[in-house]
């Protein structure tokens, strides 16, 4: 063995000159190594392949001319962008490569920005700068951002976007949910352009919640919201029994009466009444009063009808304590002036109907299982405590109990938390978004005596707040303001005078928008006063009628005076009006007959708006758009000539299509739709 | 010496991956067997990258009367990326088994494939396709469901009444390939765009070209060939077992 390699040292190292060759051989190998690791590396690896790929299809000519080899780049040091993630996804541009199965060299999905615009890793997140497949793509420790999974894309898009785009839906929920589940009660978001995105759930004060329920409800609702509502927005907090009933000693003893109090029942609604009481008379009240607008309930076939803006009522009977019912129905301003709930002017009648009608949907089981004793003051005490502690007064309003200034951490730039900062549990993936959803789905996971409470999300939706948290980036808020497309905010916006009082009262805002200001349930009223005609306005304040035969949500009847009527008909006539146009500068005197034929000819062929709207109830069946058989003494000629030439123009969003019409066919189809004066759907039914 | 290294990991979790998903259906001890398997429901459902899709697949394992038999294997597979949970069952007492999927990171149609083995231990399979989105197809989704799901669907449900049984002239719902995809993209968007009389159709089908802009309509256009059924032969990708 050692004879051997002393003959091999000899062979290379003998003498001088073998000496010398040989160690000229290995200098020459070792200066090899650079150039050689760079001609094996990875990204010299891909270029090959793709050369490969593109030699042996049709447009291989053009391909090989786009194809540019060595390192690529795309580089806007104002966006912080170094990438050089084109080195390697060669085919990005490349249209014909569509269909390609590695995605190294597809083209890139069509979207609205070109490629060198925002560059790769503003969206996708990953290492830019980085050559190797690994350092690009994963999480190294010295650099954190992964790529970002493909189902929370939209994040890349939230950064500069923030208002709803049509292509992302996920997002768009997400921010949504953050609203609707108040999140923001307890976390700041304040985004990139200076906006705060705002609760939209509007929890109840307890100031006066002994007034309303019981302790047996709010113990088994503390206990499990959700059990009592499926569609329940309050997060449970996993309160113990004992916690729960020291809590729900708390919130009832720091209750204080209304003022004034309310009145025991009119007439005894709870027992004998109620099987006396014609049970349809109450179906057919909240029916007419079109509650189911807002309010869900569940039917005798288990099916949840109604909207989500006031609470489902499918258990209301089992809550509300009937003196309480019968005031709310009667004038909800009584017990929370900030109600989104109209007042109803019900007459004595109509209220004790709605109100045994709402104190027949109980749910006995909820409670069945609740006995509490009597609380004693530790008890109450502790539970104060509680409610402390776990930030209750964030929502709510309750006696003796301050706001709490931020409960939560705030998280205008949750997206680009550094992993480090950040505790991570078992089976919480070790990423961003694995410990964004992580929080979202199972907060006390994260530890038992954590405050954030459970909320009940779907996995789709834990997906889409995971979505708009992770948009919430240190880029969105760095970047130049001129790359932000900022949100829509609402305008502060108040009717005046009586009619903004009456108006206020009627909670006309929870569903309307004017002026930028309200909710989109129902049409913009901005320019109501130059759409239509006053006798009509009149009439509808009156009696509602049905304008859209198949929409469950309809305008409800409020019961006005004719002295209300008249002020809110003459308010939105007078200060409801566009800029654009006058309500009266076409009248209806310059229609002869034969217009009015020639436009009934291009309603009925040339546009087919039959197949939308109902001109004739006789002959028509299309329902998409309103009715337009009245259309006569409802509208004014020369909205309706304006609407006819550009829809969007009046309403924008509105989904009736541009037709493009010349001013004749325009001219032609408003003296025909003003020749309609037939009544309302119902009166046109009997007929 | 790290790329051999690689290749060799590479191998052996290629190997172990093949043969996990071959024993898995022995693993489970099936107490029957069936000589069909068919689908419940869950098919043909159009998804997001990466996502849960909105229903679970289920399947049914039947016997040669055509009567769903409890306690037969079932196992479900996919292209890479796409995942189920669980992966395999047995049938319950009406034959049937559930199974979550979420699909892969790209937009396409992924062929997924249930299967059981018969008597003699043959395999029988089931093939179903799913469908993710891209973003133009996305936005397509939304403005369909914005503008012309009401007569072009013959389905209502509360919130959304078909209009269809208003028209005097049927349109096609977007899923009806045969005849969606006898037309040429152009013909498509001169519809979309000038209404039904721009191919001597019926006026009951509005133009959309003064309301929608051509990107809209482009999307709109990639949303009815990425759901047609039949698939559109230029549909975009396919994703299947190798
Ligand atoms: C008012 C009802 C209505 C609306 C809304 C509508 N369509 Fe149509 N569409 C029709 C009718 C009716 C036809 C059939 C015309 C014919 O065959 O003569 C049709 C035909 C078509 C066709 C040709 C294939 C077929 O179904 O016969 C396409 C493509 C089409 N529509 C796309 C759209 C798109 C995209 C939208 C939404 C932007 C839309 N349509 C909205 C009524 C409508």
């Amino acid at each position: 063995m050692r004879n051997k390699l002393h003959a091999l040292w000899r062979t290379f190292f003998g003498d001088s000159a073998r000496a010398f060759g040989s160690a000229s051989v290995i200098l020459l190998l070792l200066l090899a190594i650079a150039p050689a690791k760079n001609h094996f590396s990875q990204w010299r690896h891909y270029q090959k392949q793709y050369l490969h790929l593109i030699r042996g299809r049709a447009d291989a000519v053009t391909l090989e001319r786009h194809f540019q080899g060595g390192i690529q780049q795309i580089w806007m040091p104002e966006q912080q962008v170094t990438d050089r993630c084109t080195t390697c996804h060669l085919g990005l541009k490349e249209a014909s490569l569509a269909d390609v199965s590695s995605v190294a060299f597809r083209e890139h999905p069509v979207i609205p920005h070109k490629l060198t615009e925002f560059g790769c890793t503003t969206c996708h997140r990953g290492q830019g700068a980085a050559t190797t497949v690994e350092e690009a793509h994963s999480a190294t420790e010295q650099w954190e951002q992964p790529l970002l999974p493909a189902k929370y894309i939209e994040a890349g898009c939230g950064q500069c976007h923030l208002e709803n785009q049509t292509g992302t839906p996920f997002l768009n929920q997400g921010r949504q949910l953050i609203s609707n589940s108040g999140c923001t009660h307890c976390h700041t978001i304040k985004q990139a352009d200076g906006t705060y995105i705002m609760p939209d759930d509007d929890p109840p004060s307890l100031k006066h919640i002994a007034d309303k329920t019981t302790r047996d409800w709010v113990y088994a609702w503390i206990k499990d919201p959700q059990a009592y509502a499926s569609t329940a927005t309050m997060p449970n907090y996993h309160f113990s029994d004992d916690d729960a009933r020291d809590v729900s000693a708390f919130i009832l003893a720091q209750s204080t009466p209304l003022q004034p109090p309310l009145q025991p029942p009119l007439q005894p609604l709870k027992a004998d009444a109620k099987a006396a009481a014609d049970p349809a008379a109450g179906t057919t009240l909240y029916g007419q009063s079109f509650c189911a607008s807002c309010h869900a309930m569940q039917n005798a076939a288990g099916m949840m009808v109604g909207g989500n803006v006031g609470p489902e009522l499918t258990g209301i009977g089992t809550k509300a304590k009937p003196e309480w019912l019968q005031d709310w129905v009667a004038n909800p301003n009584h017990y929370d002036p900030a109600t989104m709930m109209p007042h109803y002017r019900f007459d004595a009648q109509q209220v004790a109907t709605l109100t045994g009608f709402l104190e027949s949907k109980t749910e006995p089981d909820f409670v069945a299982n609740v006995h509490l004793d009597g609380a004693t003051p530790q008890q109450i005490e502790h539970g104060k405590r509680l409610v402390v502690e776990n930030g209750c007064a964030s929502c709510h309003e309750i006696n003796g109990i301050k706001k709490p200034e931020n409960f939560a951490p705030e998280l205008s730039r949750i997206g680009s938390k550094p992993l480090n900062q950040l505790i991570f549990v078992e089976g919480v993936e070790h990423t961003l978004p694995g410990y964004v959803a992580g929080k979202v789905r199972n907060p006390r996971a994260f530890g038992p005596s954590l405050k954030m409470p459970q909320f009940k999300f779907t996995p789709q939706q834990i997906d889409a707040v995971t979505t708009a948290l992770l948009a919430l980036t240190d880029r969105a808020q760095s970047q130049p303001p001129t790359m932000r497309i900022a949100s829509v905010q609402q305008t502060k916006y108040q009717p005046a005078g009586n009619a903004g009082q009456l108006m206020r009262d009627l909670r006309c805002l929870t569903c309307h928008m004017i002026d930028g200001h309200g909710g989109d349930m129902a049409p913009d009223l901005t320019w109501e006063g130059t759409a239509v005609q006053h006798e009509w306005l009149t009439q509808f304040l009156k009696n509602p009628e049905t304008l859209r035969p198949a929409l469950i949500r309809r305008m409800p009847k409020f019961n006005l005076t004719d002295a209300e009527i008249n002020t809110l008909a003459d308010y939105m006539m007078t200060v409801y009006q566009t800029p654009e146009f006058d309500r009266d500068s076409l009248p209806v005197s310059q229609f002869g007959t034969a217009q009015v034929e020639q436009g009934r000819q291009l309603f009925y062929s040339k546009f087919a708006c039959q197949s939308c709207h109902i001109a004739d109830y006789k002959t028509d069946k299309g329902y998409i758009g309103p009715a337009l058989a009245g259309t006569g003494k409802r509208f004014n000629a020369a909205w309706v000539y304006r609407w006819l030439k550009d829809p969007q123009a009046l309403r924008p969003g509105t989904i009736e299509p541009n037709q493009h019409m010349t001013d004749d066919e325009a001219r032609s189809l408003t003296a025909f739709l003003m020749s309609l004066k037939s009544g309302g759907a119902q009166e046109a039914m009997k007929k | 010496m790290k790329q051999v290294l690689i290749a060799v990991c590479a191998v052996t979790l290629l190997m172990a991956g093949c043969s996990r998903k071959s024993k898995q259906p022995a693993l489970l001890q099936a107490t029957a067997t069936g000589t069909a398997i068919v689908e419940s429901s869950g098919g043909k459902q159009i998804g997001y990258a990466g996502m849960p899709l909105d229903q679970p697949v289920v399947v049914q394992v039947n016997d040669a009367s055509g009567n769903g038999i409890a306690g037969a294997a079932v196992c479900f597979s996919g292209p890479s990326g796409v995942s189920f949970t669980p992966a395999s069952g047995l049938t319950d007492s009406s034959g049937q088994v559930t199974s979550a999927v979420a699909l892969g990171q790209q937009a396409g149609r992924y062929k997924i494939m249930a299967s059981t083995r018969d008597a003699s231990g043959k395999t029988i399979e089931l093939n179903l396709d799913e469908i993710v989105l891209g973003y133009q197809q996305t936005v397509g989704a939304q403005l369909n469901a914005q503008y012309c799901v009401r007569c072009h669907d013959p389905e209502s449900t509360p919130q959304r009444v078909s209009n269809m049984d208003n028209l005097s002239v049927k349109p096609h719902p977007f899923t009806e390939g045969d005849t969606l995809n006898k037309m040429s993209d152009a013909d498509l968007v001169a519809i979309i765009s000038h209404g039904g009389p721009a191919l001597n159709k019926s006026p009951e089908m509005p133009p959309w070209g003064y309301t929608l802009s051509k990107s809209d309509i482009a999307a709109l256009v990639s949303y009815i060939r990425a759901v047609a059924d039949p698939p559109y032969e230029a549909g975009g990708l396919v994703y299947a077992q190798k």
